[in-house]
């Protein structure tokens, strides 16, 4: 069956969703992506949708929901690479993403992370 | 009817020099200096050349044989268009052919006044039906006109700066309705990935009003950017837009606002960890 990978980086797991979901394979990521954070004590989640050209209001709450999930095991999520469109879409859609971390591409996206993780720094300003 | 077709035709053909001389003197009448007369003599001739041609085939002015026809009076209103004449002169243009043409079809008809009476309908029809197509060519190309403007407008009003690295500014000028929100937001967007940027900010001091449509529009825009993973920053609001969101009761909580486009400058530069200092005297 088609999987979307979720690949280990350190203490974040990275996913990258180069496929236009749908709603199946979106339950499946949701499934893989909290039991891997369950195993493997991951404290971030990046989650790169620059490869995703078309969202439904489905998909949409998936991606909030996921983000919703890893907080309550503890892992921070940032969506990053969100397209024009998409962006657009969502908003249309009313689907804000609010408590959702966002940065333009995976490196600035770790680095949010990173900054979160610091026990010195306080919040990170892309907090909503 | 077949026999009021020819007619009309035979006319066109066998006394056009005529025709053309009096309709000349017909247009050369009404003529002023916006065109001169050589030139609406030549639309003239050609013009009656191609309705004759045209005419002894067929009636119907909508038919494919009259196609030429109508590339001519298309090419004439455009022309006229830009040239600034109004409609009722464009069409005039047909219209004067009415006269000498009645006139000939009353010579030919004399003794016949069922003849002239259906002669001179048909003649009717076919004049006021390549009026009618002028005029509606005419109106076409003043629209087309209108629709370029608007679209040249919604362009320059729309123009997303880069101010500094990583730091993007949109001045807003015009009303802000849904159209252009939705061409603003794409453009910005777009921008916001081709560089990279990690805050952008609107400019509102050209936005004259602000109402709770405008202020919706504002939020979407910087719902998008958020989502996109950028920041955005609102600056240049006056003390009056700022007294109407107030009234209005809009919420614009989780956005950052700046009285000045310079305060917003200031804050972006802060946030991505760059400053600008005064070069100090050697």
């Amino acid at each position: 069956m088609e999987r979307i990978p979720i690949l280990r980086m350190g203490d974040f797991l990275l996913v990258t969703i180069q496929v236009d979901m749908h709603d199946r394979l979106a339950r499946t990521l949701q499934d893989d992506l909290t039991s891997q954070i369950e195993r493997t004590g991951a404290k971030g989640v990046l989650i790169d949708i620059s490869g995703l050209e078309m969202v439904d209001s489905f998909i949409g709450r998936m991606i909030a929901n996921t983000s919703a999930m890893s907080r309550l095991l503890d892992a921070n999520t940032v969506l990053v690479g969100m397209r024009p469109a998409v962006a657009i879409t969502l908003v249309e859609l009313g689907l804000s993403l609010a408590g959702v971390d966002t940065a333009l591409d995976v490196e600035r996206g770790m680095k949010l992370l990173r900054a979160r993780l610091a026990p010195s720094s306080r919040n990170g300003r892309h907090q909503v | 009817m077949a026999h009021a077709r020819v007619s009309t035709a035979d006319i066109l053909k066998n006394d056009m020099t005529g025709l053309l001389a009096d309709w000349m003197s017909e247009l050369r009448a009404r003529s002023d200096n916006r065109i001169s007369g050589s030139d609406v003599e030549a639309q003239a001739t050609d013009l009656l050349k191609l309705i004759a041609t045209a005419s002894e085939t067929n009636a119907d002015v909508g038919s494919a044989d009259w196609g030429a026809v109508r590339a001519l009076l298309d090419d004439v209103s455009r022309t006229r268009a830009q040239q600034g004449f109004s409609a009722q002169e464009t069409a005039t243009f047909v219209f004067s052919l009415k006269k000498p043409l009645f006139g000939r079809i009353r010579r030919a008809t004399e003794k016949d006044p069922a003849a002239l009476a259906e002669e001179t309908w048909a003649a009717t029809e076919l004049v006021d039906a390549l009026a009618m197509h002028t005029v509606k060519a005419f109106q076409k190309s003043r629209e087309d006109v209108i629709l370029r403007q608007q679209e040249e407008m919604l362009e320059l009003s729309t123009p997303v700066v880069k101010l500094w690295n990583g730091i993007i500014a949109l001045p807003m000028i015009g009303t802000l309705d849904s159209a252009r929100t939705q061409i603003v937001m794409e453009s910005l967007l777009q921008r916001i990935v081709e560089i990279g940027a990690e805050i952008a900010i609107i400019d509102i001091t050209g936005v004259p009003t602000v109402d709770t449509l405008v202020a919706q529009h504002l939020l979407k825009t910087v719902t998008a950017i958020r989502l996109m993973g950028a920041d955005c920053i609102i600056s240049g609001i006056r003390p009056q837009i700022a007294q109407t969101i107030v009234h209005l009761g809009v919420e614009l909580h989780g956005v950052t606002t700046k009285a000045t486009l310079a305060d917003a400058l200031a804050v972006a530069l802060e946030r991505t960890g760059q400053s600008i200092s005064k070069v100090q005297p050697s």
